[in-house]
């Protein structure tokens, strides 16, 4: 019965994007790479290895045509036709051969880096890569996570919730004296929900309005007198369960925030990548 | 003494429109009402109360003027017709005994009087004997089976039992706000299939809106005294979520009726059988078996006013000698049977119909001509493919002439068991909700008579007969399907006789571990969930369809259960006495063996459990929580094909609702986030595409329909009544527009135009839209994307392989061999 569970313990197995048909893409990428290195081994260059080579330019071709593949899994991932295609499919090959690149492109240099448009073009290809590991690794350890945080709720569940209790808070806040209902209007105004991006990346919790006014007046609840304590106290425990709600909803949102984040370097880069590799190709025609 | 040429007993539209008809030809008649005023029926109706003119389609004939309105415009308006057209009404005058023949009918009346008569026409409908309450405690003075005013109740609860019109009317009517009752309505069935969509649609309305509370499903068991207060009354109610105590100060039950029978037996006229709700033997002009006396109305087993009206015409001019006259459908069904080998008339279709085909016996003309104009007609050629094994229907299909072939074995077609002549198939689809199981073809040139699931629906639940029939003859075919290659016809025939339907709510277990039992059972719809005790645990093992069976393995045990069963969701299944079986097998050691063979995997997986018990760790445990919290929680016990998202997997990027945004005209039919999840096992609000779709239950133009890939579609003929939304469970249906249409996606790419993938924002909408040129908000649901090559878009569209369709029982078997 072992075989039928997952490593994770779930008796049902959907399979994602890295071990698609049994890792078939990673198979193909580690082949490509074995291919390209025993050639490279191989292959008969006079002078040195060097991109301007028969070799060189082979590898070279292979790789612009590659990145520009790649690069098509934005219009594919957005364009709803209606074919026998998986996007998954596509996923695990962009990733997977998408790697190989780092094999078949450092190749393809001879080890020759300077200051160039050429080097240039490499570099940001190397940024890419790299950041598309980043978010491997945020797709594989964030799902779980957002999942265990957000327990059923949605965004827009906890959004409406949050507003629900500004509502309570408003009106549990009548009987008080006016410094506090002051208090408690700040508090709902400069609640922030959005992290910044440091916040998003390093997770840190945001010196939360709330949360402070929850601390005041919790303690202006213990120096009231008795007939003031129980409205403040009220107060403070709407304020305590808002600012538990602001905490959990604040991690969904950084949750979402790290799944696309390093899209933002990603996609800009790639473009960048595009543009320096029509120069390095152009250049090397020219410059022959 | 009075002699007319024509009696008509009772004066509701159908006698007030033969009495119409015959002042209008100048026939000497009377017409009998025991009430002071005409038409009594619609005259206790409720004050104010809206009468509709169905069906839509069929015109009116009668010389008395009806159109949909108010009971007191409709009275008025009947009073004035009867007046004009100098109809000679009798009023108070309740008619005894008929007695004579054609010619010389005498008539006796209650104040001694007596009519005679050449002819007698009997329209006294079906509110004579309305059907009561038989439970414990439903003798007590506030229960009550009419409404005549209902601003005469306040501030109390009332309990209205039944799901017709009338109870759903009268529920309306002590709904009202101002009088602060508080009205909860009773339904038997699911849905309310018999009442006029109209008030089904106010009803929901009114729930909505908090006015009063339904409950479906639902029978009362008793009324009790409640624990304190003396005048406090309960009624206990038997729910599809267990028992339910509901205080009560009256009781309104408005539970059908069954015709006037006892009287009109005096007369000499047999019926269509010993049912309660059988109707009159009529020919098509309405003669009953007694020459010269005639039956019309609801009698004639039609409730609705138009037809009623139209047949006091026709019943008038048949009297008068007009044998040319046809019902005013007959053009329709004429073209139905235009391609029939065989010229016959409408009439004689019908008749040869109903006498040929079995389960249609107990069927009245009118019935059969109702039905008819759902149904179609295929001729096949000996050879031809009438159904494949795993197509999806739920038609049921009557052999008029011909015969047809099933293949019983998947894998040698040559393998067949015959139809005959007169016999239905495909009834087991329309009973499981699942696909086909087998394949049939004509085995000689034949006429077949498909009849879709509603009408079908319908015909069972208005004609007892043709209910009974149709489960005796599915058990017969489940019992020869399972067992018929081991068994003699004989044998069968026995287990069948002694086999019993039990209907199962969700939860109830009909086989318990270790109990000394034999019964098998055949799950006839709904499904099952087989599960066994293991370290105090209840471990599942096995998820059970339609159509299958359970229990046999006691009978290898020493008749010990293994295993408890228990229904998954609401179902039926059919008991086999395991005594006949037990001594089947002691006869017959070849009979033995091949048991042994059938059920040799489940005893595999019984006898792997068994030895592996004390070793199960808590990854068992998690599988069946599992399996609890799809099938039962999630409604996947019901379900033949569902999304599920591995939230391990899923990256929240909403490509899947994205997608299926941009393959069906704007709009998503799945909400990605919403729904439950367990164990990073996420159900999103998204179409199960269930066996029996609760969508289907009440959609007015007949809009919803289960396609060839299983998806349970809506297509163009739909409304936008919303019924389809309130009836689903899951919420999976919504009303929307189409949205204007967006440009391509290389032109958002390139150039940043329209909204880009998925639903367009209600900005774009309105900015883009032409004034005024909303179209209508229509359901909208997942149809699987069907016809797309690719299949579904939410799964091809999700770049993580989080999102999966899946069928509950291959998503959730523990198969042997891999365990």
């Amino acid at each position: 019965m072992a075989d039928h569970m997952r490593s994770s313990g779930l008796p049902i197995s959907h399979e994602g994007f890295l071990n698609h048909k049994g890792f078939r893409y990673l198979k193909v990428a580690l082949v490509v790479s074995l291919i390209a290195i025993i050639g490279y081994l191989a292959a008969d260059v006079r002078l040195r290895p060097n991109g301007g080579t028969w070799y060189g330019y082979s590898l070279g071709a292979i790789s612009a045509l590659l990145i520009v593949w790649l690069m098509l899994l934005g219009i594919r991932k957005r364009a709803m036709t209606s074919g026998h295609w998986s996007l998954k499919a596509w996923t695990s090959a962009h990733v997977y051969l998408g790697a190989s690149l780092l094999v078949l492109a450092t190749l393809h240099t001879g080890f020759q880096f300077g200051w160039n448009v050429h080097t240039l073009a490499y570099g940001l290809m190397v940024v890419v890569i790299l950041s598309g590991f980043v978010g491997i690794y945020y797709y594989a350890t964030v799902p779980r996570k957002m999942s265990d945080n957000r327990a059923h709720r949605t965004q827009k569940d906890m959004l409406d919730a949050i507003r629900a209790l500004n509502r309570e808070l408003r009106e549990a806040a009548q009987p008080l004296d006016q410094k506090y209902v002051e208090v408690v209007k700040r508090a709902i105004r400069n609640t922030k929900l959005k992290p910044g991006l440091f916040q998003s990346i390093a997770g840190a919790q945001r010196q939360c309005a709330t949360t402070r006014a929850a601390k005041r007046l919790r303690k202006a609840a213990a120096n009231a007198d008795p007939e003031m304590r129980r409205p403040l106290e009220a107060v403070t425990a709407i304020l305590e369960r808002k600012s538990a709600l602001l905490l959990r909803t604040r991690r969904h949102i950084r949750n979402k925030t790290l799944l696309q984040l390093w899209l933002y370097i990603h996609v800009p880069i790639s473009f960048a990548l595009l543009a320096a590799l029509t120069a390095h190709i152009i250049s090397v025609f020219f410059y022959w | 003494m009075e002699s007319v040429k024509i009696a008509i007993v009772g004066s509701g539209p159908a006698g007030l429109s033969a009495a119409g008809r015959a002042a209008a030809r100048g026939i000497s008649h009377v017409l009998l009402e025991k009430a002071p005023h005409l038409s009594d029926t619609i005259y206790k109706y409720q004050r104010g109360k809206y009468i509709m003119a169905t069906p839509d389609q069929l015109p009116l004939r009668s010389d008395i003027e009806f159109q949909a309105g108010s009971r007191e415009s409709i009275i008025t308006r009947w009073d004035d017709d009867a007046e004009d057209l100098k109809i000679n009404v009798r009023h108070n005058s309740e008619v005894t005994a008929i007695s004579g023949s054609k010619g010389a009918f005498q008539i006796s009346l209650a104040d001694g009087e007596t009519i005679n008569a050449d002819f007698v026409v009997l329209a006294v409908g079906v509110q004579g004997n309305p059907n009561k309450l038989k439970n414990p405690g439903t003798d007590q003075p506030f229960v009550q089976y009419q409404l005549d005013d209902p601003r005469e109740y306040y501030d109390e609860n009332i309990i209205v039992i039944g799901g017709g019109d009338a109870a759903i009317e009268n529920a309306l009517g002590v709904a009202n706000p101002d009088q602060g009752n508080i009205v909860t309505l009773l339904q038997r069935s699911d849905g309310f299939p018999r009442a006029k969509e109209a008030n089904v649609q106010t009803l929901y309305k009114a729930r909505d809106e908090g006015r009063l509370d339904f409950i479906t499903e639902a029978s009362l068991i008793r009324l009790e005294r409640g624990g304190s207060g003396e005048n406090l009354w309960i009624a206990v109610v038997d729910t599809k979520d267990g028992e339910a105590r509901l205080p009560c100060d009256r009781i309104i039950a408005r539970l059908g009726a069954a015709p006037p029978r006892k009287f009109v037996e005096a007369a000499g006229v047999e019926f269509t059988g010993p049912d309660r709700e059988a109707f009159p033997v009529l020919t098509p002009q309405y003669e009953t078996t007694v020459p010269g006396l005639y039956v019309i109305g609801a009698l004639a087993g039609f409730p609705l006013i138009k037809h009623c009206m139209n047949q006091g015409h026709d019943v008038v001019e048949f009297i008068a000698g007009n044998t040319e006259l046809q019902p005013p459908d007959t053009p329709l069904l004429e073209k139905l049977f235009e391609g029939a080998p065989a010229k016959r008339s409408v009439d004689q279709w019908l008749e040869h119909i109903r006498s040929t085909v079995d389960v249609l016996q107990d069927v009245s003309p009118l019935q059969m001509r109702e039905f008819l104009l759902a149904s179609t007609i295929h001729y096949k050629k000996r050879g031809d493919i009438i159904m494949k094994r795993n197509d999806t229907g739920s038609s049921i299909f009557a052999i008029i002439e011909g015969s047809v072939a099933v293949e019983v074995d998947p894998k040698n077609p040559s393998v067949t068991v015959p139809i005959k002549k007169g016999n239905i198939f495909g009834e087991l689809g329309l009973i499981s909700g699942r696909r086909r199981t087998a394949t049939i073809r004509a085995a000689e040139p034949a006429m077949l008579l498909e009849i879709p699931r509603n009408a079908t629906l319908k015909l069972m639940a208005s004609v007892p007969g043709v209910k009974r029939r149709m489960d005796r003859l599915s058990m017969e075919r489940q019992v020869g399907q399972i067992f018929g290659q081991l068994l003699p016809q004989s044998a069968i025939d026995e287990i069948v006789d002694a086999a019993e339907i039990i209907p199962l709510k969700a939860g109830d277990a009909f086989i318990e571990e270790g109990e000394r039992n034999t019964d098998i059972f055949i799950i006839r719809s709904g499904s099952a969930v087989v599960e066994k005790r293991i370290g105090g645990k209840d471990v599942f093992l096995s998820y059970v369809l339609a159509g299958n069976y359970v229990g046999e393995m006691s009978l290898f045990y020493e008749g010990l259960r293994t295993a408890t069963v228990r229904a998954a969701i609401k179902s039926e299944v059919v008991r086999l006495p395991g005594e006949i079986f037990e001594r089947l097998l002691n006869q017959n050691p070849d009979l033995y063996r091949a048991v042994d063979d059938l059920v040799a995997s489940r005893r595999k997986l019984n006898d792997y459990v068994e030895a592996k018990r004390e070793s199960f760790s808590s990854v068992v445990d998690m599988h069946t929580s599992i399996a609890r919290f799809l099938l039962e929680e999630e409604g996947l016990s019901e379900a033949t094909d569902a999304l599920v998202i591995d939230e391990t997997l899923c990256v929240g990027c909403d490509n899947c609702e994205k997608a299926c945004a941009d393959i069906h005209e704007g709009i998503s039919r799945l909400d990605r986030e919403a729904g439950n999840s367990y164990a990073y096992i996420h159900v999103p609000t998204s179409c199960r595409h269930c066996e029996h779709p609760h969508c289907m239950t009440d959609c007015p133009p007949d809009a919803i329909h289960r396609g060839p890939d299983g998806e349970v579609f809506i297509d163009e003929k739909c409304i936008g009544c919303g019924n389809c939304q309130r009836y689903c469970p899951y919420g999976v249906i919504q009303m929307a527009a189409v949205p204007p249409e967006k440009p391509g996606i290389l032109s958002w790419l390139f150039f940043g135009r329209g909204p880009g993938p998925g639903e367009p924002d209600k900005d774009w909408i309105e900015k883009t839209r032409k004034k005024d040129d909303a179209p209508p908000k229509l359901a909208v649901k997942c149809d699987m994307c069907s016809g797309l090559k690719g299949g579904p878009a939410c799964v091809r569209a999700c770049p993580t392989g989080a999102a999966q369709r899946v069928s509950p029982e291959d998503y959730l078997s523990i198969a042997e061999g891999k365990g």
